[in-house]
This record gives structure tokens, C-alpha cells and sequence, in this order.
């Protein structure tokens, strides 16, 4: 699989504020890559720096094995976006709309082509349509009709999901892992939730402060190791004795209404045992596998640094 | 670059704002038109003033297409840079505001390209005012008032100056003076734009323009000698009403007029060339800047 | 010393009354050639000199009628008349019999020596005060005028005959007036500065004289002229 994406030491000084911090990543072909942080954690400016809104301050960003700002028109006719709102001119058609931002991708303009694209995401019964008059899920769908009119090989989606209704999110995330599944595209997706990040992305990086916490797949980030056990029992401070006699002593933390066990998670019927055999009267048990815990845990360590 | 370009105008043809403009000098131009016919008289009798005890003059023939059109010039070209500001103070700041700047500076198209393109919309749609201008305020005026000779009234140093141009004598010097016309109000759209790149709403820039227009036409018009020689030749609104040099005809030793000559041609065409370097710089400036500007709305 | 005095009196007395024969019947003999012209329509060419005034040479038309009704006309385009143009013909200082001619001796004009004669109107209402006309003795031609008006000020007239001298109508006329300063209303007019403009010369502020040149091609006399023309 070839490398679509590569950044390297980027970084990106706003005066006092340094906004991205030696930042370095690659995407893959295929990947979705899920960027995940905190707002103003940094990922809008890298991405408008892998876009050229940007300039970065030191760095080196190739797409497509290509230096980005040498090869600048050549890549950006090969890159798709979507950055925070799907904005457009709201005085013109959605058509209108479509046909300039084909045009300037450098794509031939017939009429056929371009009610083939608003076809596509349900948007040709409205074509004439001032954008004006459309709703946020229109405004999207016709936004992701913009980012993939010139059939790009990239896409980049900073925050997709804002502001959408849960049915279109759900749609929108249908769409993204369509993109790479069916269309073979390389999805730069970028989110400040991880439940989001963690249900369509296959690589991800998490970001704080610009800097790079981690990075890679997200089934090795969802390593069983790094389970997080809330246990819930009639007497706490019993079952936090029984505890304190194991071997996951060292990685529990008493929280008064519940216990956390951080565990391998085949280690958890090994524990529930124990704790019957002494007597504990266990009343819930939530193993949470997702990066929800890391990821708050790390971007809480990070902002304590 | 002619691909960008269509799309450019097809954005200001479909704003109503663009419309704005063309109205407002209609309107302007109207009122003109119906006050002459109703009165001009008055105002003619305002300018001979004392000139009338030893002259006769007739008048209706005096208020004619040609006349009215240049004193419809003479208020309305004060009026245009803010209609010219109008559209180009919105050039970028326009897309910045709706967040399509962002998004059409994803596209494969250079950034200096995209600044030329908007500034040579600004300019399509500042000759396009012009243009209206020209059918309005002269050939409405010439089917309305009729063609004669044409009268100047020009104050020049401490002097003022009747100047009478012959009616085929005339209509060059309109072209000419349209001519000049759209490259001073060029150099108030490349201003505006520059300005436009800063902002993110359009009424910054638009206000901005417009106030410095005003400040430097106030500064020009202070008649203090340490101002005139050192102030007013840097201000680019002291050569905003060079198109009026046009009217400025040559005359004889004895004070006649010679037909198809200008009064001074090597001013004129100075105040163009400091236009036109204003133009250069300005739009040298925006490309600059704006190639170097992150793009953060 | 007494009968000195008397003497010249006298003797200058006599003198006014031989010379004041002689002028009356100058004056009559101009008059009695201009009276022949019982009305005529000219074509001409009009030079305006005035120093604020830059404007091209008119085409224009001159149409008089008996006994002092004259038009000014340009033929196309706009025209700055000036108000005096009304006394060009010479009817005018003739108009009525009521003048007192006073012989003030001769003068020089172009070489030659013409009478000088002063008409004084005898009706106080009249606009006129005081005219000088000077008079080619040979001819009996008005060679120049100039008259002083209560309302228009002085103008002066310079006539050269040619063709049309029989009937006492000149060929050119040169027309003096008197003009006030023009000032444009103060901020009416942007003007464009090339900075060029200079500091006025004094002479021009004060005692500005306009000139009218007309030089004629063409008169039909005593042909009718419609009175819709005076209007």
C-alpha cells in the first residue's frame, strides 16, 4: 500500500502560539484515517495546511509522493474537502454551486454529468433551488457532492458530523466508510469525538496541543490490555480489600461509588470469581473497550504536562 | 484563467447588489435629467452670473445632451467609487464571510490567479458601469435635451473660464473621458480589494474605501500652498477628475478654441500614468499578501 | 490785458460757429448714408475676445430694421452675444433728432485725419449720454464710435468699409465693450489642477475689455426683413 499522505516535523507558529508542534503522520492508500483531538487541539491547521490555506512555519507535507507546495494545482486537482460547515454561494442554484466548483476543479461541465452528481446524494429534484432555501443535511449532501465532483483520490473531511442530526450523521458515516469500501478513496476524517473516529477509522492519530500523542491502527489502540473495568458491588470497600490481595491491586483506583480495574480483558472472569469466592456481592460489571477513557486520559495527561 | 473568469461574472451578474449600482445611477442620473428640463435655467443663471450683464446667451440651447451629461459626470463620478467599492471591497472578503474562500482555495487554482481574476471582474463590472453610465447620462441626455456646442465653466488657478466646444467636437472627448474614468475608478477597485483580502465581512473594506476616498478628496481640495505642492501631487484622488482635461480644450493666443485639441495633453497623460501605477502597485501589494495570507476563516 | 481776453473770446467763438457749420453738415451727410437703409440681413463671421471667454469664431446673422431694431443671430450652435451688439448699426446714434452735436476738431485713424464730432442726446431719459463719432471728411463715413451708455457701460465701434460704403454699412466691425470679472460660484465645479494654473496678472482683474470682431460677407438691403426676427 502506498503512502498517499506524509507529513513530516510539521509545525505552525500563530505569533505567541505555537498551533501544531512537530507533527508527523502517514496515510496510506485506502485508509480512513481518523484525526482526533480536542478542539484546538491543532487538527484544523494541519489540515489546512495539507490543504495550502495554510503555510506552515517548518515541515515538509507530501501527497500523493509529490512535495505539496511545488506540485501545488496537481494535487488539489487530485484532493477532495469538506472543512467544518459545507459553505457555498447561497445566492446561486444548487447546480450553479456544483458547476462552478466542477469547473474550477477543472472538470468538464455538462448538465448530464452534473445531475448525475446531485442524483447521487438526492439533491436533482431541487437542482434549481437557491442554496439559500436548503437545510443543514442538504447543505451537506451537496457539500460532499462538491468534494467529489472531479473524483479525487483524497478527501478531507475536517468535522463532517458538526452540526448534523443524528440521522445525518449516521448517513454521513455510511458515506465515508462507502468511499473507501466501495470507491477505493484514501479519507482524511477528522473528529473531536472518538466514538465517531472509532466506529469508521481504520488508522488514527490523536493530537493535543499540537503535538502527536499516538498513532496507529485502531484495533492495536484498542488493545484488550487497556480495558477499563467498572465494577459496581453491595460493600466497595470489601470488594477494594479483596482487590488489594490480586494481582490488579496496582491498577485499580478506589472511586467511592465504583472500583476501576484497568485489565487484559480475557483476566475479567479470573476477577469476578475472585471476588464471589470472598464473599462480594457484585452488582455490575462495565468492561469499556473503546478509546473514550484513553482518549480523555491522554488528552487530561497531556493538558496536566 | 477565461474559465475563472466567466465564473466570477456569473457570481456578480447573479448578486442583487451588483444591481444596486446600476440603479443608483440611473436614479442619480433621472433626477438630473428632470431638473434641467424643469429648471435648468437656474443654474444656468448661477454660473454666468455677472457674465449675463454684458452677454446674451441662449440658454435652451446652452442645456443640452452634452452639457447635462458632463454635469452629471461632474457629481456622479464623486458618487461611483463607492458603488465600484461596492463590488470589489467584497472581492475576497465576500467569499471569507460565506466560507467559500476557503473552499475555492482548495482548487487547483493559483492564488494570484484567483486575485487577478477578481480584480479583472471589478473591472469588467466598473467599464460596465461606465458603459451604463454613458447610455444614461449622455445618450438619454442627447435624445432628451438634443446636440449642440458644449459649455465648460472652469475655475483654473484664480481664474474662471467659459469654454465653448464645438457640438463635433465633442464626442471624442466623451470617450476619452470614459476612458480615464474607468481607470481612476480601477485604481479605487484594486484599493478595495486590497483592503477585501484583510476582512472577513465585506463592509469593512467597503467602509474603509470609502473613507479614504474621502479623507484624500478632502485633503486635495485644502487650499493651503504647503498642502497643494506637497501633499495633493501623492494623493491619488487629486487625479480622480483628470477625465475633465478632456473638456479642457486648446485654445489661440486670442483665446479661441482649436478644434480637436486639448488645453494639456502632458497632464492628462501623466495623471494617467500615476494612475496606472497606482493600479500596479495596489494589485502588486494584493497578490503579494494575499499569496502569503493563511486562510483561517 | 481785458481786451485781450475779450478778443480770443470772441474770436474763439467765431471759430466754434464756422467749425460747427461744417460738422453738422458731416453728421447730416452720415446720417442722411445710413438713412437710406431702410432695413437688410447680414451674414458674417464673429470673433469673441474676452479673456474668460475661450469660444470659437459664430457664424452669424445680423438683421436690422428701421429705425433701430437689430437682431443678433448665430447661425447654429451656442452663441455669446454681447449685450451692446444692439447699437452696431449706426441708426442707433441717430435714431432720434434730439442731439446736440459738439465739433471736437479731428484726430488720426489708420493714417488718415478724420472729424471728430461728440452727440449729446437732449432727452434726459435716454440710456445713451454721450456719443463720439468719428468721421472720414471725404467719405462721410463713421469710421468709429463710441458711445456711453447709463445701463452698459462704453462700448466703441470700429468700422472699415468696403463693398457696401454707399449705403454707410461696413465691411468689419470691431466691438469694444466693457465686461466685469467672471468668478465661478466657489465649490459648484471639482476642477482637475494640472498645476499648471498661475498667480492672475493685476492688469487682468481690473478693467477687462472685451473685443467682438464681425466681419461681414454678405448683406441684402432694403429687401424686407419679417419682424418674427426680433423676437
Amino acid at each position: 500500500m502506498s503512502v498517499i499522505v506524509s507529513v513530516k516535523n510539521l509545525s505552525k507558529q500563530f505569533n505567541e502560539i505555537r498551533a501544531v508542534d512537530d507533527l508527523s503522520f502517514s496515510i496510506h492508500e485506502g485508509d480512513i484515517y481518523g484525526f482526533l483531538g480536542q478542539n484546538g487541539a491543532g487538527k484544523s491547521t494541519t489540515i489546512r495546511m495539507l490543504l495550502t490555506l495554510i503555510k506552515p512555519t517548518s515541515g515538509e507535507i507530501n501527497i500523493f509522493g509529490k512535495e505539496l507546495q511545488s506540485n501545488r494545482n496537481e494535487i488539489l486537482g487530485k484532493t477532495g474537502a469538506i472543512i467544518e460547515r459545507p459553505d457555498m454561494y447561497k445566492y446561486l442554484s444548487a447546480f450553479d454551486n456544483l458547476a462552478i466548483f466542477a469547473k474550477m476543479s477543472g472538470v468538464p461541465v455538462k448538465r448530464s454529468f452534473i445531475m448525475e452528481r446531485l442524483d447521487m446524494v438526492g439533491l436533482a429534484e431541487r437542482h434549481n433551488s437557491k442554496v439559500r432555501t436548503f437545510s443543514q443535511g442538504m447543505k451537506q449532501r451537496l457539500g460532499i457532492a462538491i468534494a467529489l465532483v472531479h473524483d479525487p483520490r483524497l478527501i478531507i473531511l475536517d468535522e463532517p458530523t458538526n452540526g448534523l442530526d443524528p440521522q445525518g450523521i449516521a448517513d454521513m458515516r455510511n458515506l465515508i466508510l462507502g468511499l473507501s469500501r466501495d470507491m477505493g478513496k484514501t479519507v482524511l476524517v477528522s473528529s473531536h469525538l472518538l466514538s465517531e473516529i472509532e466506529v469508521i477509522a481504520n488508522r488514527m492519530i490523536i493530537i493535543n496541543k499540537g503535538k502527536k500523542i499516538t498513532e496507529g491502527s485502531v484495533a492495536e489502540l484498542l488493545n484488550p490490555s487497556n480495558t477499563v473495568v467498572h465494577l459496581e458491588s453491595t460493600d466497595n470497600n470489601n470488594a477494594w480489600a479483596v482487590l488489594q490481595q490480586t494481582k490488579w491491586s496496582a491498577d485499580a483506583v478506589h472511586n467511592g461509588a465504583y472500583i476501576q480495574v484497568t485489565m487484559h480483558k480475557t483476566e475479567l472472569p479470573q476477577m469476578v470469581s475472585a471476588l464471589s469466592t470472598a464473599g462480594v456481592g457484585i452488582i455490575s460489571v462495565k468492561p469499556r473497550h473503546s478509546l473514550e477513557d484513553y482518549f480523555l486520559s491522554l488528552t487530561n495527561s497531556g493538558a496536566h504536562a | 484563467m477565461l474559465r475563472l473568469l466567466q465564473i466570477e461574472l456569473y457570481k456578480i451578474s447573479k448578486r442583487p447588489r451588483t444591481y444596486i449600482a446600476f440603479a443608483a445611477i440611473s436614479a442619480i442620473v433621472f433626477i438630473f435629467q428632470f431638473a434641467f428640463k424643469a429648471d435648468g435655467e437656474s443654474y444656468m443663471n448661477l454660473m454666468l452670473q455677472n457674465v449675463q450683464d454684458s452677454f446674451s446667451l441662449d440658454k435652451t440651447k446652452a442645456i443640452n445632451g452634452y452639457f447635462m451629461c458632463y454635469i452629471i459626470l461632474n457629481t456622479l463620478l464623486v458618487q461611483v467609487p463607492i458603488l465600484v467599492a461596492l463590488i470589489a471591497g467584497d472581492a475576497i472578503s465576500g467569499e471569507a464571510n460565506m466560507g467559500t474562500l476557503r473552499l475555492i482555495l482548495t482548487k487547483p487554482v493559483s492564488r494570484t490567479e484567483l486575485i487577478l481574476v477578481k480584480f479583472l471582474a471589478s473591472f469588467i463590472f466598473t467599464v460596465m458601469l461606465l458603459v451604463w453610465m454613458a447610455i444614461m447620462a449622455l445618450f438619454v441626455s442627447m435624445f432628451i435635451f438634443g446636440v449642440d456646442d458644449m459649455l465648460i465653466f472652469r475655475v483654473k488657478g484664480e481664474e474662471s473660464q467659459i469654454l465653448q466646444i464645438t457640438k463635433d467636437d465633442v464626442m471624442w472627448r466623451y470617450f476619452a473621458a470614459f476612458g480615464y474614468a474607468a481607470v481612476a475608478l480601477t485604481v479605487i477597485a484594486a484599493l478595495a480589494m486590497l483592503l477585501s483580502i484583510f476582512a472577513e465581512n465585506s463592509i469593512g473594506p467597503i467602509i474603509a474605501t470609502v473613507c479614504i476616498v474621502i479623507v484624500c478628496t478632502v485633503v486635495s481640495n485644502i487650499n493651503v500652498p504647503i498642502v497643494e505642492r506637497n501633499v495633493k501631487p501623492w494623493l491619488f484622488t487629486s487625479y480622480l477628475v483628470g477625465w475633465k482635461g478632456f473638456f479642457y480644450i486648446g485654445t489661440t493666443e486670442d483665446g479661441e478654441p482649436i478644434k480637436g485639441s486639448l488645453e494639456n495633453w502632458p497632464a492628462i497623460r501623466n495623471s494617467l500614468y500615476i494612475l496606472i501605477g497606482h493600479i500596479i502597485l495596489l494589485l502588486g501589494i494584493s497578490v503579494f499578501l494575499f499569496r502569503k495570507k493563511d486562510i483561517l476563516s | 490785458m481785458k481786451w485781450k481776453m475779450i478778443v480770443c473770446f470772441l474770436l474763439s467763438l467765431a471759430g466754434v460757429r464756422v467749425v460747427a457749420q461744417d460738422i453738422n453738415q458731416l453728421v447730416a451727410a452720415a446720417r442722411a448714408r445710413v438713412e437710406k437703409v431702410n432695413d437688410y440681413e447680414a451674414s458674417g463671421r464673429m470673433k469673441t475676445n474676452v479673456a474668460f471667454l475661450k469660444v470659437p469664431v459664430a457664424n452669424i446673422k445680423v438683421y436690422f430694421k428701421k429705425p433701430n431694431r437689430l437682431k443678433l443671430k448665430s447661425e447654429k450652435g451656442v452663441s455669446f452675444v454681447p449685450k451692446g451688439a444692439v447699437s452696431l448699426n449706426m441708426s442707433n446714434l441717430f435714431s432720434d433728432n434730439n442731439y446736440t452735436v459738439i465739433d471736437a476738431g479731428t484726430d488720426k485713424l489708420g493714417g488718415s485725419t478724420v472729424r471728430v464730432a461728440k452727440l449729446l442726446p437732449v432727452d434726459d431719459n435716454s440710456d445713451v449720454v454721450l456719443s463720439t463719432v468719428y468721421i472720414d471728411p471725404v467719405t462721410s463715413l463713421i469710421r468709429k464710435a463710441r458711445t456711453t451708455t447709463k445701463e452698459n457701460g462704453t462700448f466703441e465701434l470700429e468700422m472699415t468699409y468696403g463693398k457696401f460704403a454707399d449705403m454707410g454699412l461696413p465691411d468689419k466691425v470691431i466691438f469694444s465693450f466693457n465686461t466685469k470679472d467672471y468668478k465661478l460660484p466657489k465649490g459648484v465645479t471639482f476642477d482637475f489642477d494640472d498645476g499648471t494654473s498661475t498667480a492672475p496678472k493685476p492688469q487682468d482683474v481690473k478693467n477687462r475689455k472685451g473685443r467682438a470682431e464681425i466681419t461681414f460677407s454678405n448683406y441684402i438691403i432694403n429687401k424686407g426683413v419679417p419682424d418674427a426676427v426680433f423676437k
